[in-house]
Formats: C-alpha cells, structure tokens, sequence
C-alpha cells in the first residue's frame, strides 16, 4: 500500500468540480484501490464521487490518499502530482 | 362521505374523479414482479438520462459557460456513482420498482448533502435530485409524471405558475388547493378558465383520494368526497341550475354594454396564455384589457426569444379577429419566480425588483417584448402597458424606447401599427400623481389587487391577513376615483383590471365614478353585462 498527503490549496475546497476530476483521475486506475480521508477520517473510495463530495475537505485540510494494488507507488505519485496541479 | 370547507375563488359546480398532483410524489408504481426487468428498465432509463444530460452539458457549454456546465458534469458522475447504482439494484432486488427505487435512493443521497455543514454542498443536493428525478420522470415516460386520463378535479397542496403551465387544462373541471389565496395563481387561472375552484381547502391529502368521485360546490365552498346519493342529487340539480343561469346570461351575448341612461362600459377580459383567447371568444368581451405576458416566461427553462413572443401575439390578434388587446409587458419577479432569470432571493418580493424595474435595467429582456409587440401591432389594435409605474422619469424613459424601437424597426423595414401606451396604476405613488402621469400617456388601467396590498400594507399572499384585506377599503376606493378624474381631466380613458372591476356589489360605483372600461375574467363578462344594462346609473 502506498500512501500520500496533500494539503488542499483550493480556496473552494474540495468542491463539485474538482472531486469530479479526482474521481477521473482515480478511475484511470481501474487495477488499483483507491480510497482518501481527509484528516483522519473515514476513507471513502476515491473513485465514487458522491463519497468524495461527502468529504467536504475545505482549504488547509489535510487529504490522505492510500493506493493498493499494482503499480502502487507510481500510481500514488501520479495522484500527487494531479493533486498539487488541480486542488 | 368526506366533507370540507375552502375558500371559494369561482362559482359553480364540478362533479368528477379526484386526481392528486403532489410534485414530489410521481405517480409510479411502489413493486414490481421482475426484478430483471426492472433493473433493465432502469439501466435504460439512465442511459436517456445520460444523453439528456450530455445533451444540455454541450448546450451549456456554448451557450452559458464551462464553469457552469461542470455541475451538469458532475451530475452525469453521478449517475456511474457505485453507491448510487447499488443502492438503487438491492431495492429493485428487494422488490421496489425501478421508479420507486431511483426515486427513494435520490432522495436520501440528497438528504445527506443537505445535512452537511457547507453551504456549497447543501446546494449539490439540488444535483443529486435533480439527476435522479431526471431518472424516475423517464421512468414514468413523461415531462412531470402526472397526467389525467379523464376529465377529473385535481386536488394540490398549492401549484406555482410554472406547474400550472404545464397541466392538461383541457382536463380540468375544478382546482382544490390546501394553500394559496384568492389572489394566487390557481385562482387567476380558475377565473380564466370558468372553471369552480376552492383554495385554503381543510382537506388530508392523502393518496386514498386519488381516483375518489369529488362534488366542487363553489357556490358555498364546499367539497364532497365519496359523496352520499343524496348529496349527488342535490349538487346536480344545483349544476343543472346553474347551467339554466348561464342560459339565461345567454340574451347578452352580442349586446351592446350600456346602462338604461345610456352611459356605456366597455367590457374585456383578462387572459394569461394564447390558448385563453377561447374563452374571450366563449365568454363575449369586447376585447382583451390584460394580457399577462409573463406566462410565456414561465415553465420553460430559457428566455423566449422575440420571435416566440412574436408569434403568441400574433397569434391573439388574429384570433380577436378585430377586438382590441392590451398587452402588459413582464411583471415578472415577486410572486412568479423563474430559475433561467437569475434573480436574488429577496425579503420583500412585492416590493423588490419586478416589473417595469427589470425591464428598465435590463435592455436584454424589454427590448424583445417591446419589438415583438409592434410587431403583432402590424396584424390588428393593440396596445401596450407597464407594471408598476411610480414617476414620470420611468414614463419618459420608456417612450423613449419605443420610439426608439419604432426607428429600428423603420430601419429594418418591418411593419408595425399604431400602439396606444399607458400603465398600470397599481402603486399609491402613481394614483397620487396620476394627473401628471396622464398627460404622457394614452390611457390608465388600474390593477386593484396590487394597489390594494400596498395600500393597505398587506401581503397578498399571506393566507392569515385575508380577514384583514377590505378591498372596499375607503381608501381604495378614494384613489380610485382619483385616477379617473385625472384621467379624464387631461383627456384619457380609464380602466379596471383588477379583480375587484368583477365586483357586481362595486359596478354601480365604478360607473358612477366613470371608468370607461372593466377588464375582468371572461367567465364574467355576460353577468356584468346584465348588472350594467339593468343599471340607472
């Protein structure tokens, strides 16, 4: 299992638009699970979105976001570049 | 037999099938007896709804914006939502219908977003209902979900322009509403359509009633459900009468309006819709004195162009074959909300932006209307009037409009004919100024509804102020003799339009007092006839 943080820049939060495109993003990886949190809390499948709007991660908060399966790590770097880009 | 009381908003008697119309509440089957079937029907279902949606993201895209056409995106994210799907097939598992099943699970999704501690998410509730409705109306193979099979009574907690838009009126023989007043829309509409109708009804609305035989007495007031053969007798017999009056009403038609002395009345009606000029032709006025434009804006999701206003105008003055038509521009805003719009909620709607406001601020939205007008004037009399006029600067401003919209039109060589202005007296500034008002303008017609709520300070829609609402109130009437002196005293005619010009206890009144016209509904017409041609005035 890989994981990374990353710390929400988006003034907005973790708003309509942009957990949509997470939810592009994480499904470009059908062969690995992907679940994120936001500040500890419980993880939700990063490829469903209305779990991700749930979060409701605003500015300053913490994301986790943990990869299992093949190719983990590059997958989880591939997120934490998409992450730093859009959010 | 059930029996209750409501507020009567038009006589007569309706005997049918109740049929409930609860906007949140499709009528869709609860169970199914194939579960593959059902999850099938519902694969397809959100298959349509995905083009749909493709469909008005590509729409919004070009013609709104990326930034907005992302929620729509979103919304068809939804619709792959892995939570949704399968929440939605363990209930078609569990037996519910495909319907019932999106219907259920999008609503509970929706609650969770409306729970949440952001005001941003709470909105994305509106998505979530919005894409699983989408599902559940596709479902049901039609736009609302409600349809009638037969002419029926239909029974609603309250009905919003926009619903009302889009209803069988075809259908209709009476409105029932739990809410509303005798100034709310169903009413405007019950009047227009002659049909009996009851409003603030003491009634439980509960699925039961649906299908149930319903007895409408408007005369008292009064509903019967499952009635009693007695009862069934006695309303016949009532409705029999009533259809004898109406017979006898019949000897108006055609008459001159002119009381015993020789004073003459002119008597139109008010209509809301191109299809109601049916019943100014049934009913016999004279003309149209108020033509509401505001339901052509209503239950669309885009502004009509002017061609579309073009063509509803058109159409009514072809059908007046000759009669006069007064066309009120948009009184939009307040009471009649309408989403493509854009506009703020507000604390005080009645005396927020409406009306003439917005049209004066936004050339966008009067320029349309007013070309579509000349126009029509082109194809027979028409004229024009403004809502909510309080000063001379707003008169000056908008003439000088037309007169612009005149020289466009020259311009581009297209005809138009001559088009009276005048306005709405429907603001206490502008009776107390009216003289003044007079000498720009060709003609008054006074909108006693509003001018009574804001002379009284009382919210029309308010339920609970209906015991204090005199519309006999002596200041009411005080103005209204007002603006007709000044009228006349500079040279213009003057006019009714309000609800209060079918008044028959007030029609010696107003003749007394000189109006020169009574617009009223059409389903009027004939009986104010009579009250007029029996007169002494």
């Amino acid at each position: 299992m890989a994981t990374i943080t990353h710390i929400i820049q988006d003034p907005l939060g973790m708003h309509a638009r942009p957990a949509g495109m997470l939810v592009k993003e994480a499904s470009k990886y059908p062969q690995c699970t992907i679940h994120v949190s936001v500040e500890g809390g419980t993880p939700v499948d990063a490829k469903r979105i209305m779990g991700v709007m749930k979060l409701a991660a605003k500015q300053g908060m913490t994301l986790t976001v943990t990869v299992t399966g093949e190719n983990e790590d590059t997958v989880a770097l591939q997120l934490q570049d998409f992450l730093k880009e859009n959010l | 037999m059930i029996q209750g009381k409501g507020v009567s908003v038009f006589s007569g008697i309706a005997i049918g099938t109740a049929y409930l119309y609860n906007p949140n509440q499709q009528h869709f089957p609860d169970f199914c007896g194939d579960v593959q079937q059902e999850q099938k029907q519902f694969d397809n279902a959100r298959e349509t709804a995905r083009q749909q949606l493709q469909e008005l993201f590509e729409k919004t895209q070009r013609e709104i914006g990326q930034e907005e056409a992302m929620i729509l995106d979103v919304q068809m994210m939804m619709l792959d939502d892995l939570d949704y799907l399968e929440e939605v097939q363990s209930r078609i598992q569990q037996g519910c219908s495909a319907a019932r099943a999106a219907f259920d699970v999008g609503n509970e999704f929706s609650d969770t977003f409306a729970a949440m501690d952001d005001e941003y998410m709470k909105a994305r509730a509106v998505d979530v209902k919005d894409m699983s409705r989408r599902i559940t109306t596709i479902l049901c193979g039609g736009q609302s979900g409600f349809s009638m099979e037969q002419p029926g009574i239909l029974v609603a907690n309250d009905l919003s322009p926009s619903e009302t838009v889009q209803l069988p009126k075809d259908k209709i023989l009476a409105f029932v509403t739990k809410q509303g007043s005798t100034n709310s829309h169903t009413a405007i509409l019950a009047r227009i359509m002659n049909i009996p109708s009851l409003v603030q009804a003491e009634i439980d609305l509960t699925e039961s009633i649906h299908g149930q035989q319903m007895i409408v007495d408007g005369f008292e007031g009064v509903y019967y459900l499952q009635p009693e053969p007695e009862i069934l007798q006695k309303m016949q017999q009532k409705q029999a009468q009533a259809s004898q009056h109406q017979q006898m009403l019949e000897q108006y038609r055609g008459k001159a309006t002119i009381t015993k002395k020789g004073q003459k009345m002119k008597l139109f009606a008010n209509i809301g819709s191109p299809e109601d000029v049916k019943y100014v032709i049934q009913g016999d006025a004279e003309g149209v004195g108020l033509l509401r434009s505001e339901f052509l804006y209503l239950g669309r999701d885009s502004f009509p162009t002017e061609e579309d206003l073009f063509c509803a105008y058109r159409t009514v003055v072809g059908e007046l074959g000759g009669r006069p038509l007064v066309i009120r521009t948009l009184d939009i805003g307040a009471d009649k909300q309408v989403d493509y719009f854009g506009l703020e909620k507000e604390e005080n709607p009645a005396l927020g932006y409406r009306g003439i406001r917005i049209c004066l601020t936004q050339e966008e939205i009067f320029r349309p209307q007013m070309r579509a007008i000349y126009r029509a004037s082109a194809f027979g009399p028409v004229s024009v009037m403004f809502p909510m006029i309080i000063s001379v600067e707003e008169v000056i401003k908008i003439k000088e409009f037309c007169a612009k919209i005149q020289q466009e039109l020259s311009n581009e060589g297209i005809a138009f004919g001559d088009v009276e202005l005048g306005i709405m007296i429907e603001t206490p500034a502008a009776a107390i100024i009216s003289r003044d008002l007079a000498k720009e303008v060709d003609f008054f017609s006074v909108g006693t509804n509003d001018l009574t709520q804001y002379t009284l300070a009382i919210d029309r829609q308010n339920a609970k102020l209906g015991k204090f609402y005199d519309p006999h109130h002596p200041a009411v009437l005080a103005l209204l003799k007002m603006i007709v002196d000044n009228a006349h005293a500079e040279g213009i005619w003057a006019g009714i339009c309000g609800e209060l010009g079918a008044d028959p206890t007030l029609t010696e009144t107003f003749l007394a007092m000189g109006y020169d016209e009574l617009s009223v509904s059409p389903g009027k017409v004939l009986e104010l006839r009579k009250t007029i041609c029996e007169s002494e005035v």
